[in-house]
């Protein structure tokens, strides 16, 4: 189940104050309630939601609102962009030393994803920006998590330093710095062990490895999935180590991710990068706009649009975004967006992006397995391009000879037929919701709202 | 007799139950104070139960991650409640706040339901452990084996995290630590293959339990889930009624997303019990109520600490204790 986002959540009290001339206070009051429980839902921490209302409230009783012909979508505007801005404008960069090696010192709970982001960003360095890092092993606690990172260090072809787990982190930490100088590797990324923050021995751990190796950057590793003890566990480590960023993982999930506002909001601190999933090259830097609109559960259509673009060449890009716009999306155009989809990663992803997509009926239940993806091709292939240009002319004798052709049974093809017509309904409302296009009301098609009126 | 008092003698009928409660008291003692602590300063800032008083109290279960839905019912029933008693003094309404509360954790039933482990007497018994990542599975095996070592059961464990980098050397050291033994294949392996492995073995060695390990993923992931699925199907094709229990870890840290967890995890595993870890932190406890309250999942197993020993069975009323040992001995 997913939550219904701001959007959805402002629709009872938008459709009471249409046809009325004016917007009332009481109504602001209403419509910031609403916003109160979406950040709520969102796992936002309840005193940064409430200081935040108060800000919406201001912003809104004066005219920018009140005085708006759609006073639902300027409530969403408002609270996106002072959203964005309590995130933090800029994407920040990683630190990089006057004197190398650049040490990075990687701090969390447990489970929160340290090691598997160590691996992450170790590799993200050498990609982008061409650094030789050194993985550092200081968590001897857990079982086998040196062993992990290890493992980590053979999958990318990297020098991890381990001592076994009989040594102490603090000299293993100073030590692999030592050793990244001599071996003239210029960047040390040093995971150290889960730990809860009110624990004090191991605190105390931390901030000794910290005053050794005078590290240039101290990463705060945070599940995105945290409710509200997110705050507490940020004041803390920050409070004791002064962390330079943060890192959100498994953002990958369902996750509204309201835990990074809150900390954002608590420790002032820059969310960095952001984990996207289980392979080492799925970590992104955070965008704080993105973010936003994520929280609100509005989808995520510029991460999207950038995956895309990374993949996709843009005249083809801009040609389907004009075919979705203009709903003449046909199988042909299917086939070929097919193949290059494949390229952008998994399906099932870039379907969570888009915004509302989860309310729709056809899709939630879409099994996106890969090898469905073949099966699909070999049936598109086996029609004619009559058949492909408008498949309503598929009758049920052209199903059996598709479905021979492309040894798929014809119930299979009927799945095909059916998703299709789903999708283009799909790509329709996204690029009207995209637009947010204004008297079309009344003629809603079903199981999806218009996010704004 | 007050409902307060009738909940503390029930705790303090036996020595046994007076250590139980110890332990929960021991390993919430941050929850317990952040929480009825801020019911206590709640109720001495206000006077008159009025809305004010309302909606600070509304927060203070939203910040012990008490779901959104779970609170605002909770809140409108109140409501309800100081009405019909005509209630206006807020000392009074905290013995109708802990009522309310123990209602939720312990359902309509008294809380009789069974939250102990479903272990056969002299049958072959396979737990299946299944959740997101880091929320503390290998672990919570872990601990669990060497529990039921301890107790004279002969218990095996499978690998079946063969995704997770250094998984299978984790579960091989905590199987170490516990001495019981460990079926693996090697890392990237089938999983449901894996598992597969593993209920031969039980069945041939005559092992009492089977705990099969599985890598984590988020619940949003179709084809993962899918495979969860399969990996239930070869447990139930090769042994009759098992598995005897899926037990899905809850990482308590997690916010609403957990509701999300706990529902996908029960549509792919039919999840029968709720493993709830990480719960020795600060702040929280409440999203057990959400989890009672919304999807009547029992709680099992509770994670109280770092220790080999620290896993304990979960008992509703120690914990309901723990979370308001401050109101009852005030009184």
């Amino acid at each position: 189940m997913a939550f219904e986002g701001l959007a959805d959540r402002l629709q009872n009290t938008i459709k009471k104050i249409k046809g009325k001339g004016k917007v009332t206070e009481q109504d602001v009051k209403e419509m910031t309630r609403e916003v109160r429980l979406a950040l709520l839902e969102a796992d936002v921490n309840f005193k940064v939601v409430k200081d935040f209302i108060k800000k919406i409230k201001e912003r809104a009783i004066g005219e920018e609102v009140m005085e708006s012909l759609t006073p639902g979508q300027q409530v969403i505007k408002v609270v996106q962009e002072e959203l964005t801005n309590l995130m933090g404008g800029d994407e920040s960069k990683i630190a990089v030393a006057d004197k190398s090696p650049t040490v990075i010192m990687m701090v969390g709970l447990q489970g929160a994803g340290k090691t598997t982001t160590t691996g992450k960003l170790a590799n993200l360095l050498r990609k982008k920006y061409n650094r030789k890092p050194l993985l550092a092993a200081a968590d001897v606690y857990r079982p086998a998590a040196i062993d992990q990172l290890e493992t980590l260090g053979k999958q990318l072809d990297m020098p991890v330093y381990s001592e076994g787990t009989d040594a102490n982190p603090v000299d293993i930490a100073s030590k692999a710095v030592e050793h990244a100088k001599e071996e003239h590797l210029d960047y040390v990324l040093i995971d150290t062990a889960g730990r809860l923050h009110v624990d004090n021995e191991l605190m105390d751990e931390l901030i000794q490895i910290k005053q050794n190796v005078n590290p240039d950057e101290v990463f705060l590793v945070v599940d995105s999935m945290t409710g509200q003890d997110a705050v507490n566990v940020a004041e803390s480590f920050n409070e004791q180590l002064d962390v330079s960023g943060v890192v959100l993982t498994k953002l990958d999930g369902d996750t509204r991710g309201g835990a990074a506002l809150s900390i954002k909001a608590v420790t002032e601190k820059p969310i960095k990068f952001a984990g996207m999933g289980e392979k080492l090259d799925e970590i992104e830097v955070f965008h704080p706009e993105r973010m936003a609109s994520r929280i609100l559960g509005m989808g995520d259509v510029l991460s999207l649009i950038e995956k895309a673009q990374e993949n996709v060449d843009e005249n083809k890009a801009k040609e389907l975004e004009e075919k979705m716009r203009s709903a003449s999306f046909t199988l042909d155009d299917f086939l070929e967006q097919m193949g290059q989809m494949k390229n952008m990663g998994p399906l099932d992803e870039l379907v969570d992006m888009i915004p509302g997509a989860n309310k729709m009926k056809g899709l939630k239940n879409v099994d996106f397995d890969e090898k469905q993806i073949t099966h699909v091709e070999a049936i598109i292939q086996s029609m004619t391009s009559k058949e492909r240009q408008d498949p309503s002319v598929i009758n049920a004798g052209r199903r059996k000879r598709i479905a021979r052709g492309s040894g798929r049974s014809v119930s299979e093809v009927n799945r095909l037929l059916k998703q299709f017509e789903e999708m283009k309904k799909m790509m329709k409302q996204m690029t009207n919701t995209q637009q947010g296009k204004k008297g079309k009301k009344g003629k809603k098609s079903k199981g999806f709202n218009f996010p704004f009126m | 007799m007050s409902f307060l008092k009738k909940l503390k003698d029930k705790f303090q009928a036996t020595d046994q139950q007076e250590e139980v409660s110890d332990k929960y008291k021991e390993g919430l003692s941050k929850t317990r104070k952040s929480f009825s602590e801020k019911i206590n300063d709640l109720v001495a800032r206000y006077r008159k139960v009025d809305e004010d008083f309302f909606e600070d109290l509304e927060e203070v279960l939203i910040a012990a991650d008490v779901g959104v839905t779970t609170v605002m019912e909770l809140i409108e029933e109140l409501e309800m409640e100081v009405k019909r008693q005509n209630i206006k003094d807020t000392n009074e309404v905290k013995q109708v706040i802990s009522e309310k509360l123990v209602e939720i954790y312990q359902g309509n039933d008294d809380g009789s339901e069974e939250t102990s482990l479903n272990i056969q007497k002299d049958d072959l018994t396979v737990i299946l452990f299944v959740g997101v990542n880091g929320v503390g599975k290998t672990t919570t095996i872990g601990k669990l084996a060497h529990q039921l070592k301890s107790e004279g059961k002969d218990v095996l464990l499978t690998a079946g995290d063969t995704f997770r980098a250094g998984a299978i050397e984790q579960l091989s050291e905590w199987g170490k630590r516990a001495g019981v033994d460990v079926i693996k294949h090697s890392e990237g392996s089938d999983p449901a293959a894996v598992i597969y492995d593993g209920i031969q073995a039980a069945k041939s060695r005559n092992a009492d339990v089977l705990l099969c390990d599985t890598a984590g993923r988020l619940q949003n992931k179709v084809n993962l889930m899918n495979e969860l699925a399969k990996v239930k199907r070869v447990i139930e094709r090769e042994v009759p009624n098992a598995p005897h229990e899926v037990l899905l870890v809850l990482d308590a840290t997690t916010g609403q997303n957990a509701l999300s967890q706990a529902k996908t995890f029960s549509q792919a595993t039919d999840v029968s019990g709720i493993v709830l870890t990480k719960l020795d932190g600060t702040a929280k406890g409440g999203i057990v109520l959400a989890i009672r309250n919304e999807l009547g999942t029992p709680v099992k197993l509770v994670g109280l600490g770092e220790k080999i020993t620290d896993l304990q069975a979960f008992d509703p009323n120690a914990f309901v204790y723990g979370l308001f040992a401050d109101l009852l001995e005030e009184e």
